[in-house]
Formats: structure tokens, C-alpha cells, sequence
């Protein structure tokens, strides 16, 4: 009975002390990009700096909805990765701090107007353009012509092989739902859009899921950020990224310190990390297609290069507020949505 | 009786409680150890004198948190009755005036006073500033609320409640606050910051814009355009419910009824949807019949047809669901139809009633509680399903789904969800009561404490048939849906490239030896270990409070128990993604903090699956004569030793049926899990459908089966501790061959 005692003990004591030692430095990491990079992330900043990082991948909105319910007791440090606009929002709401790296001057001037119109509680980390995406294969076994502009996708011949994101859930269908109103006028673009929802099959949730859809097959044109259409043509899909004529939208992918973040200079470490070039350069080869922010960092070639496209000028502050955003939708939902189909 | 002498004035129970709320008191620290619940980091971090790990006695010796201090009265009161008989009036009176005191203390200052000081205006505008702030509650308070509270339910019993019967009383009061803590409380939070307005006000109003939403109730899908969520729901659920509980009973005659040889694998192929996780089935179904699946695209190519996409929406959810929860229907109905008493149906034979008459007028009605418990269940698992119309739903709306993008989605609207919330409760709780209703109080007993040693008929020849064509064709589909799963998962790139690997489990699953010995370098392991471990934690907890709960509903009468069942039913009815956020938001402050730890996966589990170890309880027992217990307790036993002697060893099929559902729903519900997983304690579930995210259905289907051989080997391994009942009958269609 004694050693039994003993043993039992010596174990107690065992993992009090093991539990003590553990306490060196730690991160909490919320990313709301891809799977591979939010890894990449997580074990590339463990092995830069020792700091222990326990990462949680949930998408943007997701992420949003956890900030802000945890925001009388916040669990999270960094929150890296997603759309601006929910950075933005968290940004209006008091959820993140304003920070200032020393690494801005290494940064493109969107990633800095990004951090203008919210103070510097946010700073952008990449950026993607909006456009589609066609199953070359589908698009061939229904004898249908290339697609090129965003006009091309009224054409009665794609009635029902068209997808996009729900608005409502999506940041990046209601991107496209801004980008319309910017490209088109506020009329013509919601005419686009009723025009669209004649051949729209499905409104999926997520806004990637369009051109994932048309890469297995189920789907033949996805409205999606280029880099998503590329990440499909990329690990083997009969993908074809199209950056529409007329010109387009596009996304700021952001990373924000979250307000009562309990390890604030692991947190601040980490910001200045993601920033430089050599931590941007590891995008591309997990297979995200984003543009970095850091002007230094390498590409793909792969990429579909921001240079080339016709970007419109898109209006963040504007069309990132809540109220705006609420207006649009709802004009979305009574004129668009319930149109039959 | 110098035995019953002597058992007058010394109470051990009584005894152990005052004995562990000291212990709670005076030994264990008070507040949550912030290293997590199992960790014992606080023994050697300055306990007992450092603030964050003191027991409450030296945080008041010390001076700090004085509040805590009114409860050292209660603690000592109940030692002055010690002396006393239970039967003196003052026993009970102290045992009640100071648990109820103690308990209702401890909560009061646990939410009174909270991180920043007061929590609420008024206190401060009384008390003026506090000056001070606490943490959530640990050990400690814990310990001491049960101690509190079975003082309390012992003082009730000794005034007379339940014939004094300690340990029933005992059992309502922890079921009472176990379900208020972890499922009102959490709801009404939701409820009440869902109502709260942009500018802080309460608006009447702005439900009842939401709650007549088109989005809701709307008819368009009658001229083309879409019907609301509400509706989409309710037809789904209707008619998924019917599937199933039909091919539920058609598989249980087959198994029971017929002379069917392969029985076993038969239940073996019954239990596999159960054990995946759902929105797996939607992705083998997608690979066989979606536009460009293998099924789909060999009809077009024979007939020249075009391949649609008739599987997104109702259709694809339908079969999903059914394929999902025509298990959940056979176990319910296995359990009744082996129930029914061959007795009755040897006396109709008898009576000269053919096989059709008999199963017609004996065997059928005998079945209701059965078809009866099938259809709700069907009906609300559908209601509540997330997973399958979150990868199938195509642009069929329904509530789940609906809800969490309203939380979740660009669209953060709390409000919304809350009244979609409750207009799936409203539809599941009316499904609970008309059930109540057309069961009616008629009695279903047919298992007696007499001896029963019939065998049962048959079925009838017309209704064998169809069954026999229905089981078939259903069995084989489901066999050709998991080979396709089975299949996937080696599949190089579904589609596209078909070559055979082994890629998917190597990246997920791979174990590499370094000079430290074994490294589970695979990407799964992580979030695997700590699925395995929740769901095993979570297992028998679940069964327990289902069971005593069950217990407590059909073999006691106390007043308000109307109240306590809808109470411990009412968590199934709620669909996991409000679980979810609500229990982030009640969970996240103290006193309660629980986010981020991997005790409120296992709450949220024991509370999310409590119900089924209800029902199948309630199934079993109504099926047990209360004469069993009667003469139990005439033979002297108390009721747990009843309880636990005669009742428990009957209910082994239910056992076996709470433990199993309650393992496996742990292991593949991703609704709630989805808000309530951590860095730390990442779910399977969460891991896969991130990989689905990612169209990276490879490793999503490797993954997805590895859980499935793990699940069923458990199964197994339950099947083999539990056992199964044997009511002292012939055995059946075994004949030497």
C-alpha cells in the first residue's frame, strides 16, 4: 500500500512540476484563412521564436461571432487571416487595438489604407480579386461559349450553371454584390443582378464553395476570388480563372490585435512577423494564390497578378459599414432573391 | 431493531455532504485554476495562501472576499442536528434553512460580483463601489454547492416528501439544477441578449418583424420562387420522421420476426450510419449521384439523358437523413418489438387468431410507445440536422442551417437566430406533446416479474414480403453508399484521378519514431486523441443522468414532474448551433467559465444527448411491472438498492443503447461543437468539415472512415461489457444445423 502511496505521490508531484514548467510563453492564434496556411502560420512562428501557438482556423464570420461574444473575456491574441470587412467591423466595435509596426514601410499603400479607415486597429496582410471560375470540362460537354465579361454570364445559355454565394452569409458574394453597385451604378448593378439570379442554380453559403463545386464537377461557373480558382486548377481540378473585362472588385485580407489579448507582446511579435517578406513568401506554396502586402514577397507565377487586371476603386469605408451593408442586402433580398427562377 | 435504533441519531450520508462542503470549504481552492481542471499546478503555485489557488476559508482569514464568508453559517448549523433524529421537527428545518441558504448565497454572489466588481447597476448604486472582482468558480465552489444542495434535498426528505425517500429526493434536486445550470440558464442568456436592441433597449417590436419574416413563413415555392425556412422544415421533418420510423420497425420484424439467418448483419449494417459523421454520407452520396457522380453519369451515358442536379435540396436531404436516422428508429423499435410479451401473442394464437390478427390487434398496439418515440425522434433529429443541409441543402432553406448563418454570416444578427430558434422549438416541443397525447395512459406493460417463457410467432406472410423487399433494398443501399465511402477515402483525386493510395491516412494518420521515441507526426492525431477522450468522458455521464432521470419519470410521482420532463427533454429540441452560442455566451464570465476547456464539449454533449438515455429509459421501463419494485421494497431493500439491483440489470438494452448513442453522438455531432472547439481541444468533426472546406474530400473521407472502424470497435467492446438481457425466455430459431 505504501509504495502505491508513494508512486501515486511522486506521479502528483510529477505533473505539478510538469505543469509548471509549461508555463513559458504562448499566442492564441485565430486565423480564418486556409487550413494549410493558418498551419504553416502557427508551426512557422513555434519554430521562428519558441513561442508556443495553439491556433484555431474558423472562417471569418465564425471568428467575428467568437470575438465578440468572448469580448468581456477574451481567450484570443492575434486574430489572422479573412476578409476585411468583419476586421473592419470588429475594428467599429471596439474589439481590436490599435497597433503601428515598424514593418509599414515594407507594405503596398492598400494594406495601409486598410489600417487608415480603421485607425490602426487593422492592417492588411493580402489582397484577391473577385471573378469567376469555369469547369472547362462541363463548359465543353454543353457546347458552351468562354465567358470573358460579367455581362457574358446573362446569357440565356448558362441558365442554371451559374453559382454563387448567398450575400447574406458570404463576404465575398456581397463583395460582388458591391462591386456591382460601384462598376455598374446602384440601378444597372442590381438589374445584373436580377439578370444573374435567372441563371443562378444554387446560392450557396460559403463563398468559396461556387468554384469548389465546379472543380468536382457539380457546378459549371463559380463566382469566386481568382485565388480561390486557381488554388482548384492548381491541385489538379479542369479549373479556368477569368478576370472579367468590365473590371473588378477585390478583398483586403487582414489581421487585427484583439482587444484584452492576454499575451499582448507575443501578440505584437507575432504581427510583426506575419508582415515580412519571407513569412508571405510561405503563401503561395501551401497553395494560397493571395497577393502579399509585403512588396518584397515572392509570388507565384501562378498568381493571377493585380496588375493586370482592371481593378475598380473600391470603396472600404463605405461599403464596409454596417449600415450600407444592411441597405444593400435588403434591397438584395426584396428585389433579387425573390424573383422566381 | 437495536439496529434501527442506532440508525436514529448517526447519519452517514449526512455525515459525508457536512464532511465534503468543509472539504470544499477549507481544503480545495476556490476559484477555476486557470491551467485547466486536471491540472495540479496550483499544489506547488502558493496554495494555500496565493489568491488565484486559496481555498475560501484563507481568502477570508486573509482579509479578501469577505463575501464569501455568510456561508460559514451554513456550514456550521447542519452539525448541530447531528445529534437529532431525522424524524425531530428541527433536523429538517436546519438542513433546509441552511442549504437553501448556502446554495442560494453561493449563486447570488457568484453572479452579483463578477470580473469588473458588481455586475449589475443597482448593486453598485446600493453598495457603492466594490473596489474588488472574482474569477470563475473552482473546485471549491463546486464541491460546496452539491454539499449545499443534497443538505437542502435531505432536509426535504426528512420532512416526509416522497415517503423520505433521501435518494429519490437527492436525485430530482441534482437533475433539477444540473438541467437549470446547463440548459435554461445558457437559453435564457441567449434569449435576453438576442432581445436586447442596437441601443440597449428591449424591442417587442423587432421579434415580431423577425418572427413574420418571408424568409420564414413565405409561399413562394407554390409559383417558382422559395418557401420559407419554417415550412421547408417542417415538411422535411415530416416526412423524413415517417421514413424512418417505417424502415426502423421493417428492419426490427425482420431481425425479431422472420427466420432471416444474417441477423447479425443485419444490426452490424443498422448501426453504421450512426456511427459516421452525417455530412459524410451527404459526400458519398454527391460522389454517386451528384451532376458529375458515378451513378449519375453512367444513366446519362446509357440513355443519352442530361445529368441534372435534382440531388441538392429536398431530395438529397431526404434520403441523407433517412439513410442517418432509420438506425436511431430501429433501436427504439428493437427494443419494443423484443418487449412485447410472446405471452400475449401465444394467448391470440391460441384464441385461434391467425398470424395477420394477432400481429394486427396484439403485436401492433403493443409497438406504440415504440412508433411513437421513433417518429419523434426522426422528427427532431431532422429538425435539428445541420450537417447534411449544410453540404446538400442546395437552395432548400431550413431552420438550422438558417440560424447559424445568421450568426455566423456577414449578417451577425443574434436576434434572428433567437426567433428562428424558437420557432423550431415551438415545432419539435408540439411534436413532443402530440406524441404524449395519442400515447395516451394506456398501459404498455408486458413484462412482469411472472415467469415469460414464449417465443415469438412469426410475422404474418402478406406483411413479410414487403418488409423483406423493403429491408433488402434499403440494406444494400446503404452497404453501396459506405463501400463508396470506404472507397473514396483511398481514391488519389474523386473524378479526376482514380488511381488507388494511401496518401489521405498517411498524411493524416502517420507515426514517425525520433530520438524521443514515437512522434504522432500524422495532421488528424490531435484532434483524434482528444475526440476519443471527450466522447469517453461524455459516454457515461450521459447514460447515468438519462437513466436515474428515466428512472425518476416513470417510477416516482412528485409534483411539478409535467415540468421536470419537459425540462430534461427540452435540450434535444434545440438545435446545436444555438447550444453552441449560447454557451459561449453564459460560459465565457464567471461564475461559470468553461470556454475553451474540454469540460463544456462534455457538457454540451451530456445535455445534447441526455434525452436519448431518457427515452430509451422510459421505453424499457414503462415496459417493466411496478410490482418488480414493489416487492423489492417489501422485501426491506431501499429504493437505490432497487434501483440498482433490479431495475438496472433489466434496463441493460437501454444502458447499451444511452452509452453507445451518447459515444458515438459525442464523436460526430459538429453543430455545437463547431462554436465551442479551442485551439487546445479541436473536435474530428471540425477538423473534417474544415477539409471539406477545402475540397479536400480525400483525407475528409480517410479520416471520416478511421472514426467509423474506431466507433464500431467500441460498439463491440460496450456490447461485450454490458451484455444483453435475458427475461427467462426459450432461445430462438437456433436449431442445430
Amino acid at each position: 500500500m505504501k509504495s502505491i502511496k508513494y508512486a501515486f505521490g511522486m506521479s502528483l508531484i510529477a505533473m505539478a512540476m510538469s505543469a509548471g514548467t509549461a508555463q513559458a510563453a504562448k499566442l492564441t492564434l485565430y486565423c480564418s484563412a486556409e487550413e494549410d496556411w493558418c498551419q504553416v502560420m502557427a508551426r512557422g512562428f513555434e519554430e521562428a521564436t519558441g513561442i508556443d501557438v495553439n491556433m484555431t482556423r474558423k472562417s471569418s464570420g465564425e471568428t467575428f461571432a467568437q470575438v465578440k461574444a468572448e469580448s468581456s473575456n477574451p481567450k484570443g491574441d492575434v486574430w489572422w487571416g479573412g476578409t476585411g470587412d468583419p476586421h473592419l467591423q470588429a475594428a467599429e466595435e471596439g474589439l481590436s487595438i490599435a497597433y503601428v509596426s515598424d514593418m509599414r514601410g515594407e507594405l503596398h499603400d492598400w494594406a495601409l489604407r486598410q489600417a487608415a479607415s480603421a485607425d490602426d486597429k487593422t492592417i492588411g496582410i493580402y489582397s484577391g480579386a473577385l471573378g469567376f471560375g469555369y469547369n472547362s470540362d462541363l463548359l465543353a460537354a454543353n457546347n458552351l461559349p468562354i465567358p470573358a465579361c460579367w455581362k457574358d454570364l446573362l446569357k440565356p445559355e448558362y441558365k442554371g450553371h451559374v453559382q454563387m454565394a448567398n450575400p447574406n452569409s458570404s463576404g465575398t458574394a456581397y463583395t460582388t454584390l458591391a462591386t456591382m453597385v460601384q462598376l455598374f451604378g446602384e440601378d444597372e448593378g442590381f438589374e445584373f443582378m436580377k439578370g444573374l439570379h435567372a441563371n443562378i442554380n444554387q446560392y450557396t453559403k460559403s463563398g468559396s464553395a461556387p468554384i469548389k463545386a465546379a472543380g468536382r464537377g457539380e457546378n459549371t461557373i463559380g463566382i469566386v476570388f481568382l485565388h480561390d480558382a486557381v488554388k482548384q486548377a492548381a491541385s489538379g481540378f479542369p479549373v479556368v480563372p477569368v478576370a472579367p473585362c468590365e473590371g473588378t472588385g477585390y478583398e483586403i485580407g487582414s489581421m487585427s490585435i484583439i482587444n484584452g489579448a492576454r499575451n499582448l507582446d507575443e501578440a505584437k511579435q507575432f504581427y510583426d512577423w506575419a508582415l515580412t517578406a519571407a513569412v508571405q513568401s510561405e503563401a503561395w506554396k501551401v497553395k494560397s494564390y493571395q497577393v502579399p502586402s509585403n512588396m518584397a514577397a515572392e509570388t507565384s507565377p501562378d498568381a493571377p497578378d493585380l496588375s493586370t487586371i482592371k481593378l475598380i476603386d473600391y470603396d472600404f469605408a463605405k461599403y464596409g459599414s454596417s449600415d450600407e451593408r444592411k441597405r444593400l442586402l435588403q434591397k438584395w433580398d426584396e428585389e433579387v432573391s425573390i424573383l422566381p427562377q | 431493531m437495536r439496529k434501527a435504533a442506532s440508525e436514529a441519531t448517526t447519519h452517514p450520508v449526512l455525515i459525508f455532504w457536512i464532511a465534503a462542503g468543509w472539504v470544499g470549504y477549507v481544503l480545495l481552492p476556490w476559484y477555476g485554476v486557470e491551467d485547466g481542471f486536471f491540472s495540479f499546478g496550483w499544489l506547488t503555485g502558493g496554495y494555500p495562501f496565493d489568491q488565484d489557488y486559496a481555498p475560501a476559508a484563507f481568502l477570508i482569514a486573509q482579509g479578501e472576499k469577505l463575501w464569501l464568508a455568510p456561508m460559514l453559517l451554513a456550514l456550521i448549523a447542519p452539525l448541530v442536528v447531528l445529534r437529532l433524529r431525522k424524524t425531530d421537527p428541527p433536523y429538517s428545518v436546519v438542513l433546509i434553512l441552511a442549504g437553501g441558504f448556502g446554495f442560494s448565497w453561493l449563486m447570488a454572489q457568484g453572479f452579483g460580483i463578477g470580473i469588473r466588481g458588481f455586475n449589475y447597476d443597482w448593486l453598485t448604486a446600493i453598495f457603492g463601489e466594490l473596489g474588488d472582482r472574482q474569477f470563475g468558480m473552482g473546485y471549491g465552489a463546486l464541491i460546496l454547492a452539491s454539499s449545499f444542495l443534497f443538505l437542502f434535498t435531505q432536509g426535504i426528505a426528512a420532512r416526509g416528501a416522497i415517503n423520505g425517500d433521501v435518494f429519490v429526493v437527492s436525485a430530482i434536486g441534482g437533475v433539477i439544477v444540473i438541467v437549470a445550470t446547463f440548459v435554461f440558464f445558457p437559453i435564457a442568456r441567449m434569449l435576453i441578449a438576442a432581445f436586447i436592441t442596437d441601443d440597449g433597449g428591449y424591442a417587442i417590436g423587432a421579434f415580431l418583424s423577425k418572427f413574420f419574416d418571408d424568409r420564414l413563413w413565405g409561399l413562394g415555392c407554390f409559383w417558382g420562387a422559395r418557401c420559407g425556412a419554417a415550412l421547408n422544415s417542417l415538411f422535411m421533418a415530416i416526412c423524413v420522421a415517417t421514413l424512418t420510423t417505417l424502415l426502423g420497425l421493417a428492419f426490427a420484424l425482420v431481425v425479431t420476426r422472420s427466420g432471416f439467418r444474417f441477423n447479425r448483419w443485419l444490426r452490424a449494417l443498422t448501426v453504421l450510419p450512426i456511427i459516421t459523421p452525417p455530412f459524410v454520407i451527404s459526400l458519398a452520396l454527391i460522389l454517386l449521384f451528384g451532376l458529375s457522380g458515378t451513378v449519375t453519369t453512367f444513366f446519362a451515358d446509357l440513355f443519352g439523358t442530361q445529368p441534372t442536379r435534382w440531388l441538392y435540396g429536398l431530395p438529397g436531404i431526404m434520403i441523407a437523413q433517412t439513410l442517418a436516422y432509420t438506425p436511431i428508429a430501429f433501436l427504439v423499435m428493437i427494443g419494443v418489438v423484443e418487449g412485447v410479451s410472446p405471452s400475449m401473442e401465444e394467448a391470440a394464437q391460441t384464441l385461434r387468431a391467425d398470424r395477420w390478427q394477432t400481429f394486427k390487434t396484439v403485436s401492433l398496439p403493443l409497438m406504440r410507445p415504440g412508433l411513437a418515440n421513433a417518429f419523434l425522434l426522426g422528427f427532431i433529429e431532422s429538425m435539428a440536422d445541420f450537417g447534411n443541409p449544410l453540404v446538400l441543402g442546395g437552395n432548400y432553406d431550413v431552420l438550422s442551417t438558417e440560424i447559424f448563418f445568421a450568426i455566423v454570416g456577414a449578417q451577425y444578427d443574434q436576434g434572428r437566430a433567437a426567433v428562428f430558434a424558437i420557432v423550431l422549438l415551438f415545432f419539435t416541443l408540439s411534436a413532443f406533446f402530440a406524441q404524449r397525447r395519442w400515447l395516451g395512459k394506456r398501459s404498455y406493460t408486458t413484462v412482469t416479474g411472472k415467469g415469460d417463457a414464449g417465443v415469438h410467432p412469426l410475422m404474418p406472410r402478406r406483411l413479410a414480403w414487403p418488409v423483406f423487399a423493403i429491408a433488402g433494398i434499403w440494406g444494400t443501399f446503404t452497404v453501396i453508399v459506405y463501400g463508396m465511402i470506404v472507397y473514396g477515402s483511398f481514391v488519389e483525386l474523386w473524378g479526376v484521378s482514380n488511381t488507388l493510395t494511401f496518401k489521405h491516412y498517411i498524411t493524416a494518420f502517420s507515426i514517425g519514431f525520433t530520438e524521443h521515441g514515437l512522434h504522432w507526426s500524422g495532421s488528424a492525431w490531435d484532434s483524434f486523441f482528444t475526440t476519443i477522450f471527450i466522447a469517453a468522458t461524455a459516454a457515461p455521464l450521459t447514460a447515468a443522468v438519462g437513466l436515474v432521470t428515466a428512472y425518476l419519470l416513470t417510477r416516482q410521482t412528485f409534483r411539478g414532474k409535467d415540468s421536470f420532463e419537459f425540462g430534461t427533454m427540452l435540450s434535444f429540441a434545440i438545435p446545436g448551433t444555438v447550444i453552441g452560442v449560447s454557451y459561449i455566451l453564459a460560459f465565457n464570465v464567471p461564475p461559470i467559465e468553461l470556454t475553451g476547456t474540454g469540460i463544456i464539449l462534455v457538457v454540451s454533449f451530456i445535455f445534447r444527448n441526455m434525452p436519448v438515455g431518457v427515452r430509451a429509459g422510459i421505453a424499457s421501463m414503462s415496459q417493466l411491472d411496478k410490482s418488480l419494485d414493489e416487492s423489492s421494497l417489501t422485501l426491506g431493500a431501499n429504493s437505490w438498492q432497487t434501483f440498482r439491483r433490479v431495475i438496472l440489470p433489466l434496463l441493460r438494452p437501454a444502458i447499451l443503447a444511452a452509452l453507445v448513442f451518447s459515444f458515438v453522438r459525442a464523436m460526430t455531432a459538429i453543430s455545437a461543437v463547431i462554436f465551442l472547439v479551442s485551439a487546445q481541444y479541436n473536435m474530428a468533426t471540425s477538423y473534417i468539415i474544415g477539409r471539406v472546406e477545402n475540397n479536400d474530400y480525400g483525407l475528409a473521407i480517410a479520416y471520416a472512415t478511421t472514426l467509423i472502424f474506431v466507433m464500431l470497435t467500441a460498439v463491440a467492446f460496450l456490447q461485450l461489457i454490458v451484455g444483453r438481457t435475458q427475461i427467462g425466455r426459450r432461445t430462438q430459431f437456433v436449431t442445430g444445423r
